[in-house]
């Protein structure tokens, strides 16, 4: 800073140190009025990153070789490839309708499944590209060990239903999922819609009693897990206690609360409000 | 039964179900609506319906109800509320002539405060889908609405903002920053308004109550709101809670506010229990609602109707609790209801052209979520010509990105392009406000100052290990 900011094209915010408290980009400074040339172009990055996270497609096979290397679950092998009824990624955006529904050939092949009259499982758990194939390439392999460590060392014994991977899915297809799959409860993984800072975050939905044409009001939903967010452990634990909640009530959604989260949050800077102090 | 609507081109003769099929089809095209399976097959089909609508006379819609009478609580209201002498004006004419006539000279800003009452939602909607987007902001420039708590909202060449610095914890200091970021920026007349991350209560009053502290301590003449559902603001009330404005997310149909938890009593009891606060010194408007396309057919309670009609009947909703704001949040749905910047565009000019014409104090929340196709060039270009509009208000956030919502929306550095753009200035008030507390050099030319200004400079001192001013 010179002596003199009038000096510059760009005046500098002296309240720019305040950063340190928030993630909200204030103290910019401004070129006349506007956004200076550095703080314009971080942001079109942060966009154009946000924007192809939306449109990069799933590498499934990828996907399937990092999860079937997971220990916790060699059991629910092999993986089952499923496809909703959307054709591609601007039909997807068009129509969330057809995104919840899966397409004829993946209910065939869950359907062969059913045909072996295999008993309930406990848990489906069914990993969906949704609106972020990066958060789900990235984070789910990740989190699903630290669930699978989680689900072991409980009390109770779990057993999952085949792990199946779903290209161009909502998070409502889970429940199609599910109930195919005859499983009591089904956990949807998801990409989540990608925030300008967070291309990468994943979305956790589990439902008790999995059917066709449930609300989001069935639904519980954990969100913003990645290494930059909920941690993969701290979901998992979280994601465990509305899974005993959930099997103990025999219910999910509205009328099953996430108790950890009733708190009034003061500052976590253990500073109170500076402009009135 | 509903009566079917004909219309011949040529040798050919175009049938449409009923009132509500004709609107669907008249309205430009949007994904929303062929979601909802009520768009216009062809491009041909849709401006048939316009012209078929051009035919219709306005008084149709006292006698056609788009949704039943007896079904629906928002019908009966804009029903039972429509004032026939402020229609006679406007009574003998086509929905076609009502365009011509809303943009010929007879439609001056006195004879259309005179109307307005006359208007109904469904007639508003009908005249907007006939329109070019210049017709859209001329008409919208001649309305006049103006509404007061703290400051006076809405007078001619004004513009103002919404402060909202929201937090994906609510963090105490991580807001505080936000504040002092956007003030120092020169926004924050309409309200500062913060929509909590962690919804109940005692949050939301510990919010309030923060608002509050600032807004008396620097003297501003604003008002605050935290954005919770109105149950809640009313529990606030009753334990004592500075609360300025009433918040609450409405629709267009009963079943839509049903499915949000509230119905036009409770809106009433709200409204009631925040006026008897006395809390403003220059006016008494004390509800902010928010609308936005799509939204009831999100709730699976659109009956048929394009989306555009559904949201223009909230504001019926709106318009009868004297809101200080009325803000349409147009891109926030995502790309199922509005697909692109130019949907996303056309929406915003509508939705302000349409509540301005039924004398709600109309602001847009001008932004786009990341899947949908839109940027902030398509933002820059609705912003600049909703300034034009004259638009009662926009947000105003740090460098456009809500870290708590997760989308994108006018930031404060937008607010002061369109001010030095278009020559706007804030709510008098609160623009004698920055000048003396030297926090802009000159309010006139929209320059803000490069010192901080002394009161803000003594709370940053405050600090722990940061000085104010390196």
């Amino acid at each position: 800073m010179t002596d003199n900011p009038l000096d510059q094209a760009v005046t500098d915010n002296p309240w720019h140190h305040l950063r340190q408290f928030t993630d909200a980009r204030i103290g910019l400074g401004r070129a006349g009025i506007s956004l200076p040339t550095a703080c314009s172009l971080e942001f079109q990055l942060a966009h154009a990153r946000a924007q192809d996270a939306v449109h990069l497609p799933l590498d499934v096979d990828v996907l399937c070789q990092d999860l079937e290397a997971l220990d916790g679950l060699s059991a629910s092998l092999p993986i089952k490839r499923l496809h909703s009824r959307v054709p591609d990624r601007f039909t997807y955006l068009q129509r969330p309708d057809w995104g919840r529904r899966l397409d004829e050939a993946s209910v065939q092949r869950l359907r062969a499944e059913d045909a072996a009259a295999q008993p309930a499982f406990d848990l489906a758990i069914t990993v969906v590209d949704g609106l972020s194939s990066l958060a789900v390439q990235q984070n789910a392999a990740p989190f699903l060990a630290a669930l699978t460590r989680v689900l072991a060392d409980d009390d109770q014994v779990w057993s999952l239903a085949p792990l199946s991977v779903v290209e161009q899915g909502r998070v409502a297809i889970g429940d199609e999922v599910g109930e195919l799959l005859n499983a009591r409860a089904v956990l949807v993984l998801i990409g989540e819609r990608p925030g300008l800072s967070s291309p990468d975050s994943l979305g956790l939905y589990m439902t008790w009693g999995p059917a066709v044409g449930l609300t989001d009001a069935y639904r519980n939903c954990i969100s913003n897990i990645r290494p930059a967010g909920l941690a993969f452990d701290d979901a998992s634990r979280r994601l465990l206690y509305l899974l005993r909640e959930s099997r103990a009530k025999g219910l999910s959604g509205v009328n099953l609360k996430d108790r950890t989260q009733d708190d009034v949050i003061e500052s976590s800077q253990g500073i109170r409000n500076f402009l009135i102090s | 039964m509903a009566k079917a609507y004909h219309y011949t081109l040529g040798s050919q003769c175009y049938r449409f179900k009923n009132l509500a099929d004709l609107m669907a089809k008249a309205t430009p095209a949007r994904s929303g609506d062929r979601l909802a399976g009520v768009i216009a097959e062809s491009a041909e089909e849709r401006v048939v319906a316009q012209m078929a609508l051009a035919e219709l006379p306005l008084a149709t819609f006292l006698e056609d109800h788009l949704i039943p009478y007896e079904q629906d609580e928002i019908t009966r209201l804009i029903i039972d509320t429509h004032d026939n002498q402020a229609f006679a004006p406007i009574s003998h004419l086509t929905v076609g002539d009502f365009r011509n006539w809303l943009l010929s000279d007879l439609a001056t800003p006195e004879m259309l405060t005179r109307v307005k009452a006359g208007i109904t939602p469904e007639m508003a909607a009908a005249v907007s889908k006939l329109m070019r987007n210049q017709d859209l902001i001329l008409v919208a420039r001649k309305c006049r609405v103006t509404t007061a708590f703290r400051n006076t909202i809405g007078l001619p060449g004004r513009l103002s903002t919404r402060l909202q610095p929201n937090h994906p914890t609510d963090d105490v200091t991580g807001i505080a920053a936000s504040i002092l970021d956007g003030l120092l920026y020169g926004n924050g007349d309409a309200v500062i308004g913060i929509n909590p991350a962690t919804d109940n209560v005692a949050q939301s009053i510990k919010l309030m109550t923060l608002m509050d502290e600032v807004i008396q301590k620097y003297q501003i003449p604003t008002q605050s709101c935290v954005l919770t559902h109105v149950t809640n603001t009313l529990e606030a009330i009753e334990q004592g809670a500075p609360v300025d404005l009433v918040f609450q997310s409405i629709g267009g149909t009963q079943a839509t506010n049903d499915s949000f938890g509230f119905n036009l009593g409770v809106l009433a009891e709200a409204q009631d229990a925040a006026k008897s606060l006395k809390r403003g010194t220059v006016g008494d408007n004390v509800m902010y609602f928010e609308t936005g396309q799509g939204s009831v057919l999100s709730a699976n309670a659109h009956h048929g109707l394009d989306q555009q009609t559904c949201e223009v009947r909230a504001y019926a909703v709106a318009r009868h609790f004297d809101p200080l704001l009325v803000n349409t949040v147009v891109g926030f749905i995502g790309p199922e209801y509005l697909f692109d910047g130019k949907q996303i565009i056309r929406a915003g000019l509508e939705d302000h052209f349409c509540g301005k014409l039924l004398g709600v104090p109309m602001g847009c929340d001008i932004c786009y979520t990341n899947h949908a196709d839109a940027d902030q060039n398509d933002m820059d270009n609705l912003l600049t010509l909703l300034g034009v509009a004259g638009c009662t208000f926009i947000m105003g956030i740090p460098g456009s990105d809500d870290i708590m919502l997760n989308y994108q929306t006018t930031s404060f550095h937008d607010a002061l392009y369109a001010r030095r753009a278009l020559d706007l200035s804030p709510a008098p008030e609160f623009e004698r406000w920055l000048g003396e507390m030297a926090i802009f050099d000159d309010v006139a030319k929209h320059a803000p100052s490069s010192v901080l200004p002394g009161s803000f400079a003594r709370s940053l001192a405050n600090l722990p290990a940061t000085g104010a001013n390196q």
